[in-house]
């Protein structure tokens, strides 16, 4: 889905002793998708009303789902990334999680 | 005509009889529409909030008032809905439940607090969502109301879902 970056692939340092998937670390995205019955006005209150973002941001959020099909509304851990789109459900957006790549 | 003010007092929504009697019929058959997470006996995990049988519908209102949290990852998406799908049901029917205890008997003035006016916006925009879906709305669906023949079974869901429309956006405007 993302092809934006062109930069190679980051090196792996080899380090047997660390177990944990350094992945891990990377940020989580929710994405929220156009659909054609959510309001434009409705959307924006949204954002504004979850993320606490000024009206100006929300806006240019809501467009962006509007107008490109989809965009990316908060980035955090995977967990505070579920949190955000169990509460976006709950007000009918459709979003998903993802994984930053 | 509904009409949606903010005053000193909170929300107030001026809905006619028949406005009311719509906006009643619709909690209704939105509360009956979400049910229960199928499968769940209400017993063991289901008592803390999580259902061991959530999967996403084969009908396609339930399954974008309920969509799926990973596009890509099954696994995934079908643990997030064991996790959220029954808190999310939850949620909704009481927001369509705050709906119809703040309904007046008749045709009359509604004055909603912050937290009412919240289920409010929630429980309009999932009967939105339902009829949205069952006429398939796309974004011209305008223009195909407008060809509809009046005796389709769809034109009264059409003129539903365009009131609705238009109560949200005012409902929306009024708590901006």
């Amino acid at each position: 889905m993302s092809a934006m970056s062109t930069a190679p692939a980051p090196v792996e340092l080899e380090r047997p002793d660390v177990a944990e998937d350094v992945s891990s670390d990377r940020p989580w995205l929710a994405i929220v998708w156009n659909d054609p019955i959510n309001l434009m006005s409705y959307v924006t209150y949204v954002f504004q009303t979850v993320f606490g973002y000024g009206k100006s941001k929300a806006e240019k959020l809501m467009l962006d789902v509007h107008h490109k099909g989809r965009a990316v509304v908060a980035n955090g851990t995977r967990e505070e990334m579920e949190r955000d789109v169990e509460i976006l459900h709950s007000y009918g957006l459709w979003a998903t999680v993802k994984r930053d790549d | 005509m509904s009409d949606v003010k903010k005053t000193r007092h909170g929300i107030r929504v001026r809905l006619e009889a028949e406005e009311t009697a719509l906006v009643r019929a619709l909690m209704e058959q939105l509360i009956a529409l979400i049910g229960d997470t199928p499968g769940d006996s209400g017993e063991g995990l289901a008592s803390i909030g999580i259902s061991e049988n959530a999967t996403k519908s084969d009908d396609p209102v339930l399954a974008r008032l309920f969509p799926d949290a990973y596009r890509d990852d099954g696994e995934a998406a079908g643990e997030f809905r064991r996790y959220t799908e029954m808190g999310l049901r939850d949620g909704k029917r009481e927001a369509a439940a705050t709906v119809l205890g703040s309904l007046g008997e008749t045709g009359s003035d509604t004055v909603l607090d912050d937290k009412q006016a919240q289920a409010w916006l929630r429980a309009l925009n999932d009967v939105r969502l339902a009829l949205g879906t069952r006429l398939d709305i796309g974004e011209e669906w305008y223009e195909e109301a407008a060809r509809l023949d009046p005796r389709d079974p769809r034109t009264p869901m059409f003129a539903a879902y365009d009131w609705l429309t238009m109560l949200q956006e005012g409902l929306v405007r009024a708590l901006w």
